[in-house]
């Protein structure tokens, strides 16, 4: 090629309003969606990819009508499969930055089958599942992250059901990227989403979503502005895991969490103790954190665990040698053949 | 010919002579661990390549490995040859390798009588004749008055024969089906020689393993020439087939060389999304196999995310295809309504199996035709054609992607285990002389609407990620008939199930003409569809011979079916649909013409044999 490509307008200019597509967006007025939507739409130029090699994948639920409110390519799926749909499509296109967005009940329930061979394949994609502890869409049933005890529509005296935890979940499907935001915290959310696209390999992050029509609250003690600095363990590769006013994180010798005081007075414990986060540390470590919940513990927020192995797409195309126009008679004439005169 | 009663194991004939017959019947029957399959396999290739038309059925247990001897493990390998053309495997073996007596008992029904039974008589213990259920021993209690038996200590003769291989003994007595298989060689007149150089070939990292088995064969072939055990030598002359170069292959072996070929003239990456299932998990272990032409196989976790993951390829660009058998398809449903509403191509393949639930997993059946056409949710038309041969998946898999491409719908195949196990020759075709499959992603943005059509065949524009100023949302609900975006609108809703119906139906104009045998009235009209062709075809060749006034139709497409059928059947006095099922084709054929037809149907998990077609056609012909 002798001449240069001008670069597209879209390379170039691209703000967050071009990533808002022209459909009215139909949540219900305060849910949490719109908040994550926002900070996605506001990530999107930061990506420096053109809007035709970006793909939102949804399932069914609430969330997943994410993709109509993105102007990039989308597919609003059927319930559960989008991580497997998003999987064919990474596997045929490579070159594509892929998006899966996903619900609790589409994630965890029908699709959890799916959500786990993405992860334990290490697919290239981005996977955000949005956890409001509740099923929205068919009008307040419990989800399989809903707590103990929950009384919906359909468990009138209280459901009597373990939830499962998203990020342990993630863990036990040897998951490479696993993080955790909050629907309103939109800048925290941002850059845990830019470190999510910028890994190589699957990524998972699970956004606490407020559901105020169904569950309303159902995070309020991370989200209030007066607990939330009490009850939020913001995670900070290299720092200490300190939280509140002067309280840290040390880890025993049975591998438990303790909250102690820092400081270097009588009771109180110095900050050399106390716990150094480390993204890359092993899967224990990370476990441990995905454990940690409210109200015996503060919530952790940020990157709970990362490791830079090859993708399964990649390692795929260092397999396959593609090839045009290959012969089609050597194909046909393999093994034994005869002739009839 | 035969003489019955009579015990071939006299010596002492002179010169064995050489009889010609037309055609000939063999069946190999053993432990599942007898390499039964790889004998036959061994003795097709032998016959094809000697110039005889062939055709087979390969029958095993759904159990890997059931305990030795047992009825459960009883493995089985028909080879039907001939001299002229024939289209099924036949029905009765004439000659009948049993390997043990478990073998004899679950094989004896069919063999003609006075064919010949080769016995291996080494196991004929006390403990095998019981788990076969025999009180006395069958070669010594004249039960087997009406067959000429010839019993061989096999199993002794291979020991004896490797004697001073370095072989275990366990590895010794795996050579005996070789032994069989060198015996039956030389009844036939098959060269030796040719047989040792493939298993030089098939064995050449393991030459102690090659040796062995050529001793063993050989020891079979001279036992054969030296006892004289078989009076006369038979040979079977090259069938004329048309000129050309020819290979056998399976019909699942048939279809993927199809897709490959597909992917191929279209210019395009294939893409297959599988979970193992049989009677179709060849399907996916042969495609893996040619990443170097284009093709990605991906082992999905569980049936919807093998169709799932495909439909992900189908909308990045790709050939995508999904294999799977009866039960999983049943969970496919829902994704199949996905990729027809968001219209997408993509060729689904059912190889039908015995059903309902897990049924008879290694058995052929055709009962998934209503299935195919009803089994979802919604108004959810997709087209669906049937192979009728081994060798025809080939031409099946290219029809197939090239409707999918053409008027962006999922498609599904169907095949069944017949077909997908079983062998024929194969005419190579000239791959330059097969045509183009023409692609066209769309590029430019002016006026782009996502489900705009051709006028033609009511497609819409395959638009792909990637493509500058294309962004759209696809999904499951309903859509815009010219945006795509969702809409409830009742009208519309209407108009766009009404439209993706129609052109489901346009795909008529792609047909060409009706598979009709015969002439064009007559007394009764033999209808059947997929892998029962051989069958009709040769049952109405034999009874026009008789001097009946029979046809044959065969329907190749089953969604749309042929706007000719109804005129064709109207012109017979009767009308009999013959199905491996309860009658499916029967319902839709009924609804379509509004004509009566009687039904012959049959779910015992085999194909149908010729006389039994015949003996039922011939109670119309009487009247």
């Amino acid at each position: 090629m002798t001449t240069t490509t001008p670069a597209t307008p879209s390379e170039s200019v691209l703000t967050k309003k071009d990533f808002a597509s022209n459909q009215d967006v139909r949540w219900c007025p305060g849910c949490g969606d719109y908040a994550i939507l926002k900070a996605v739409q506001g990530l999107m130029p930061d990506l420096g990819l053109p809007r035709e090699d970006i793909v939102f994948i949804s399932g069914i639920g609430c969330s997943s009508r994410f993709p109509y409110y993105m102007n990039t390519y989308g597919f609003h799926t059927i319930h559960g499969r989008a991580p497997a749909i998003a999987s064919g499509l990474k596997i045929a296109r490579p070159d594509l930055s892929v998006w899966v967005v996903t619900g609790d009940g589409d994630g965890l329930s029908i699709g959890g089958n799916h959500l786990l061979h993405a992860l334990r394949r290490n697919m290239n994609i981005n996977i955000l599942l949005f956890n409001n502890q509740i099923y929205g869409l068919t009008k307040g049933q419990y989800s399989p992250t809903s707590e103990i005890g929950k009384k919906t529509k359909s468990t009138p005296e209280g459901s009597v059901d373990r939830p499962v935890n998203p990020l342990s979940f993630a863990l036990g499907a040897n998951a490479t990227f696993i993080g955790r935001g909050v629907d309103v915290e939109i800048k925290e959310l941002q850059a845990l989403m830019k470190q999510a696209y910028d890994h190589q390999g699957g990524s998972f992050v699970e956004i606490l979503q407020n559901c105020h029509v169904f569950n309303d609250g159902a995070f309020s003690s991370v989200t209030n502005r007066a607990t939330k600095s009490d009850n939020q363990l913001k995670l900070t590769h290299g720092e200490p895991l300190l939280f509140g006013d002067n309280k840290g994180i040390t880890i025993s010798n049975d591998c438990m969490p303790h909250i102690v005081d820092v400081g270097d007075g009588a009771n109180q414990t110095p900050l050399k103790d106390i716990v150094v986060h480390n993204e890359q540390g092993n899967t224990t470590y990370a476990f441990m954190l995905s454990q940690m919940r409210h109200p015996d513990f503060p919530v952790p927020l940020g990157v709970l665990h990362r490791q830079d192995i090859p993708s399964y797409d990649a390692l795929i195309q260092e397999k396959s040698h593609a090839q045009r126009d290959v012969d089609l008679q050597k194909l046909f004439t393999a093994g034994s053949t005869w002739t009839v005169s | 010919m035969v003489q019955a009663g009579h015990q071939l194991m006299e010596t002492g004939s002179q010169n064995t002579e050489t009889q010609f017959v037309d055609h000939v019947i063999i069946r190999f029957a053993g432990d599942s661990g007898d390499g039964i399959q790889l004998t036959g396999g061994e003795l097709t290739k032998l016959a094809a390549e000697s110039g005889n038309d062939i055709s087979t059925f390969p029958d095993y247990p759904a159990e890997i490995r059931a305990p030795a001897g047992s009825l459960a493990g009883v493995s089985g390998f028909q080879l039907h040859f001939s001299s002229y053309s024939i289209h099924t495997p036949g029905d009765a073996p004439s000659v009948l390798v049993a390997m043990n007596p478990a073998a004899l008992r679950t094989n004896l029904k069919d063999l003609t009588i006075g064919g010949v039974l080769v016995l291996n008589s080494g196991t004929f213990t006390d403990a095998n004749l019981k788990k076969a259920g025999y009180e006395t021993n069958p070669q010594d209690d004249n039960s087997l008055k009406d067959y000429r038996v010839l019993s061989v200590d096999i199993s002794k003769m291979t020991s004896q024969t490797l004697t001073d291989s370095q072989l275990s003994n366990k590895e010794k007595l795996r050579c005996k089906n070789f032994f069989a298989l060198g015996l039956i060689l030389w009844a036939y007149g098959k060269d030796l020689d040719r047989q040792i150089e493939t298993i030089n070939k098939k064995f050449a990292t393991r030459q102690l393993l090659a040796d062995a088995n050529i001793a063993v064969l050989k020891a079979g072939y001279h036992f054969g020439e030296t006892t004289e055990i078989f009076s006369v030598v038979q040979e079977v002359k090259p069938a004329p087939l048309d000129p050309g170069i020819y290979r056998n292959v399976t019909g699942n072996e048939a279809l993927c060389l199809g897709l490959i070929t597909a992917g191929q003239l279209a210019k395009k990456n294939l893409f297959l999304g599988a979970y193992p299932i049989t009677p179709a998990s060849d399907i996916l272990h042969i495609l893996a196999n040619h990443r170097d032409m284009g093709v990605t196989t991906f082992q999905a976790e569980d049936e919807i995310a093998a169709i799932s993951a495909a439909i992900g390829a189908a909308f990045g660009g790709a050939i995508a295809i999904t294999s799977s058998s009866g039960p999983g398809i049943a969970l496919k449903g829902e994704a199949i309504g996905l990729a027809t509403i968001v219209e997408l191509p993509l060729v689904i393949i059912n190889v039908q199996r015995g059903g309902p639930s897990t049924g008879l997993p290694t058995k052929t059946e055709q009962s998934d035709l209503l299935q195919a056409m009803y089994g979802r949710n919604g108004e959810c038309p997709i087209p669906i054609i049937a192979s009728k041969t081994p060798s025809d998946n080939f031409k099946t898999a290219i029809d197939a992607v090239r409707i999918a491409i053409k008027y962006m719908t999922p498609i599904m195949i169907l095949s069944d285990g017949y077909l997908a196990n079983g062998t024929e020759p194969w005419r190579i075709p000239d791959s330059k002389k097969l045509q183009p499959i023409n692609v066209t992603h769309r590029t430019d943005p002016e006026n782009f609407l996502p489900y705009q059509r051709n006028t033609e065949t009511l497609a819409r524009d395959w638009a792909i990620p990637g493509t500058p100023g294309l962004e759209h949302r696809i999904g499951g609900l309903e859509k815009d008939a010219l945006t795509g975006n969702v809409s409830y609108d009742p009208q519309n809703h209407e108009a766009m199930c009404r439209t993706r119906a129609e052109k489901i139906t346009r795909i008529q104009q792609d047909m060409g003409a009706v598979d009709f045998s015969g002439d064009e009235t007559g007394d009764l009209l033999l209808i059947g569809w997929g892998g029962t062709y051989g069958a009709l075809f040769q049952a109405t060749q034999k009874l026009r011979k008789q001097g009946h006034r029979v046809s044959h139709l065969h329907v190749r497409y089953i969604n749309p079916l042929h706007p000719d059928l109804g005129k064709i059947m109207s012109k017979f006095k009767n009308r009999l649909v013959c199905e491996l099922n309860l009658g499916q084709l029967s319902v839709l054929l009924r609804n379509e013409t509004l004509l009566s037809m009687d039904g012959y149907n049959k779910v015992q998990g085999h194909p149908f044999s010729i006389n039994e077609l015949c003996t039922e056609a011939e109670k119309y012909l009487k009247a």
